[in-house]
């Protein structure tokens, strides 16, 4: 037997000490392997400006996370896939996330057109798929049980709850101006049907392709007895369309303007042209121009995604933020951290036990987890509910003037994802 | 809104969609007549003159400064580039034309993923050098439009003239109806064309300079006017400059009238099928010559 010697000793204790101090950020996991989020991303085509952002809050999200000691111990790695804003492109990059890339789970798809088109691949692939979209259909039961969109509302409750507001403030007598797809058209059908649950009328409903890039001929339309128009467009050519708007009816005549944020998502307020939209109003799933009253880690979360109080990019003022929806983003991340803790997930083997732990959940407290605010998640409908913003323009700024319930936005359930098999 | 008001509204769109459309079908027409070669990278040039000419209004201190600025650089520019393209692909091809359609197809892609990557995905505003809003009966309309259709007249008189009335035209003119003989006469026909390409390319873009204050600048505008400018150019007759403003004045009449009172997709839907008419019952086209 031989003897070790005092500096033998003391030496592998050091290294044995600096092998266990090492990965202490990631000690607890089983495995130190990364979880790897697939995360389908708009970086080029008609979503642009959106994919950019939404990149910058996942990779922001995902440093936060990793900060904090990853996801049961494990680091969070993102795995960014370029879909054109194209659905076909949707469902070719799900299949190349998941079968060339590994990854656990994908997320962050915007427009809806991609969504429809890339769930059904999901569900094929049994991966689960989480939409950052707004649209009506997960909620709708037109997806499956893979999908579930715990970090945005979608547009039927967002429109239920406001449509009384509209209707109190604004006028009765609406015009409706939407992009001719599915998102649109759950702006159409939901919040005609709020209008007209609140004595009020839709009296014209008109469609615009998304890819259309001159607007002035839709507008004679716009019946004269309009009180309120509402709009709500999409694509690169939404500055345009305001623009025009603008120049059709001038400053101070025409109908009251309600308009969601979506048409003006990454534009600056004060671009020329947009002067008459002082005193309109807007939609905002999350104030642009930080509020007076705005809680504590709003200053955190503007931090940590760079941007600033105007909500324009720290680097650049003229680049402004979508930030009415990048949230979705943060907050989904979040959410799927939480899932993946409760069901004590350990490789794809458990994707179906993860979409059961999110199926259980039923509310998110507001904090920098949430920083949109509380929400409540239906796990039967897969979807999350949450207040909702009314801005006005007010000196080329959006002050928020009216905030909604989560029990206004609530509406009865079109399906229930949890009876369906995997 | 009255039926008068309407049918002024839909005048002047339709005005404006001409005049948009005349200069940027006349530079696809020229390319054809004098080279019979099928451009399909047209459109390309034409988003690339609006993407070059945000690249350039928003380096300069004032818009009216940007503006003029990016009239004179990017139409100059795209030329240039058309040039190049030229010199440095067409010729090797001999002007086959099937070997040039295919190549410009490919070009059209290396334009636009070009575009992507130099100038980034995002739609940009360029600010129009004024602004002014004429309040018409009913509806407000801008005065930016308007000095788009008499800036097109303009430039579409220039062509003309310089067409009928220079050397420069009277050489084009000459190798457009035989290179052979043309080079016979010492005409540098390779200039001729490389200058013909140029021009065709310069004029897509300055159509684009003058739009982009109206719709923005984007890397996949280029689809809209490289299919109406074949609509036009195919309606009004391959080659004749005359037909082409023709047919461009009706196209985008048509497409704005008719796009006011029904659907726009209508409006597209008739012009593919006077497109569809023409070729069964004039395959030359309303001014082309029947070779």
């Amino acid at each position: 037997m031989t003897l070790l010697s005092r500096r033998s000793v003391l030496a592998g204790l050091a290294a044995g000490s600096a092998l266990s101090l090492a990965p202490m950020r990631f000690a607890s996991a089983q495995s130190a392997a990364p979880i790897k989020l697939g995360f389908q991303v708009h970086r080029t085509g008609i979503g642009a400006s959106y994919g950019r952002w939404y990149e910058r809050v996942a990779n922001a999200a995902a440093t936060r996370m990793n900060d904090m000691g990853g996801i049961n111990g494990r680091p969070v790695e993102l795995v960014f896939e370029d879909d054109g804003t194209d659905p076909k492109r949707g469902a070719e990059v799900v299949d190349k996330l998941v079968s060339q890339h590994g990854v656990d789970l994908i997320f962050g798809s915007l427009f809806s057109h991609v969504v429809i088109g890339s769930a059904p691949r999901a569900g094929e692939l049994k991966v689960p798929y989480l939409p950052c979209s707004e649209g009506y259909h997960v909620a709708s039961g037109m997806l499956n049980r893979w999908c579930l969109q715990p970090g945005i509302s979608d547009v039927r409750s967002q429109v239920t709850a406001m449509a009384p507001w509209v209707m109190q403030n604004l006028g009765k007598k609406v015009t409706m101006v939407f992009p001719d797809y599915a998102f649109g058209h759950d702006h159409r059908d939901y919040f005609s049907e709020a209008v007209a649950a609140q004595g009020g009328e839709v009296i014209a409903k008109i469609g615009i392709p998304p890819t259309e890039t001159s607007f002035t001929r839709y507008f004679p339309q716009i019946p004269a007895e309009t009180e309120v128009l509402y709009h709500v467009m999409v694509g690169p050519s939404v500055l345009t369309f305001v623009k025009e708007l603008g120049e059709f009816y001038g400053a101070g005549s025409g109908p009251q303007i309600f308009g969601f944020i979506d048409s003006l998502e990454g534009v600056d307020l004060a671009s020329p042209g947009l002067e008459f939209l002082e005193g309109s109003h807007f939609w905002e799933g999350h104030c642009r121009h930080k509020q007076p009253d705005a809680p504590a880690w709003e200053a955190d979360y503007r931090a940590a995604v760079g941007v600033d109080d105007n909500g324009a990019s720290l680097a650049d003022p003229k680049d402004v933020a979508t930030y009415a929806h990048m949230f979705s983003v943060w907050e989904t991340l979040s959410t799927i951290k939480k899932g993946m803790e409760a069901a004590g997930y350990q490789s794809t083997a458990d994707r179906q036990k993860f979409v059961e732990a999110v199926e259980a959940m039923t509310s998110f407290d507001a904090g920098l987890d949430h920083v949109q605010g509380a929400k409540v998640f239906n796990g039967k409908t897969h979807q999350v509910f949450s207040t909702q913003f009314i801005s006005k323009v007010e000196a080329g700024k959006l002050t928020r003037v009216h905030t909604t319930s989560i029990e206004e936005s609530l509406y009865p359930d079109a399906v229930d994802y949890t009876a369906q098999s995997f | 809104m009255g039926t008068g008001s309407l049918l002024m509204l839909a005048t002047l769109e339709g005005t404006v969609m001409a005049a948009v459309l005349a200069l940027a079908a006349v530079g696809l027409s020229l390319t054809f007549g004098v080279m019979r070669v099928v451009n399909v990278a047209h459109g390309e040039f034409f988003m690339l003159g609006a993407v070059l000419a945000w690249a350039v209004a928003q380096a300069m201190p004032s818009a009216p400064l940007g503006f003029v600025a990016a009239l004179l650089i990017a139409p100059a520019l795209v030329g240039a580039l058309a040039w190049v393209t030229d010199t440095a692909l067409l010729k090797r091809l001999n002007y086959n034309p099937d070997s040039t359609i295919v190549a410009t197809i490919g070009l059209s892609y290396l334009i636009q993923q070009g575009a992507l990557s130099f100038f980034g995905p995002d739609a940009r505003a360029v600010a129009a050098p004024f602004t002014l809003r004429l309040q018409f009966p009913g509806f407000g309309y801008s005065g930016y439009k308007l000095f788009v259709v008499a800036a097109a007249l303009l430039v579409l008189l220039a062509v003309w003239w310089g067409l009928t009335r220079s050397r420069a035209g009277l050489v084009m003119r000459a190798t457009q109806v035989d290179r052979n003989t043309a080079r016979a006469f010492g005409i540098n026909v390779d200039r001729v064309y490389a200058g013909t390409f140029a021009l065709g390319a310069a004029l897509a873009a300055l159509a684009a300079v003058l739009l982009a204050p109206i719709s923005q600048a984007h890397y996949l505008m280029g689809h809209d006017p490289l299919l109406l400018s074949f609509i036009v150019v195919i309606i009004g007759g391959l080659g004749s400059l005359r037909g082409t403003l023709l047919a461009a004045l009706v196209i985008g009449l048509a497409d704005g009238i008719l796009s006011m009172l029904y659907p726009p997709t209508l409006a597209k839907i008739l012009a593919t099928l006077a497109v569809a008419m023409v070729l069964v019952f004039r395959p030359q086209g309303l001014f082309g010559d029947r070779t």
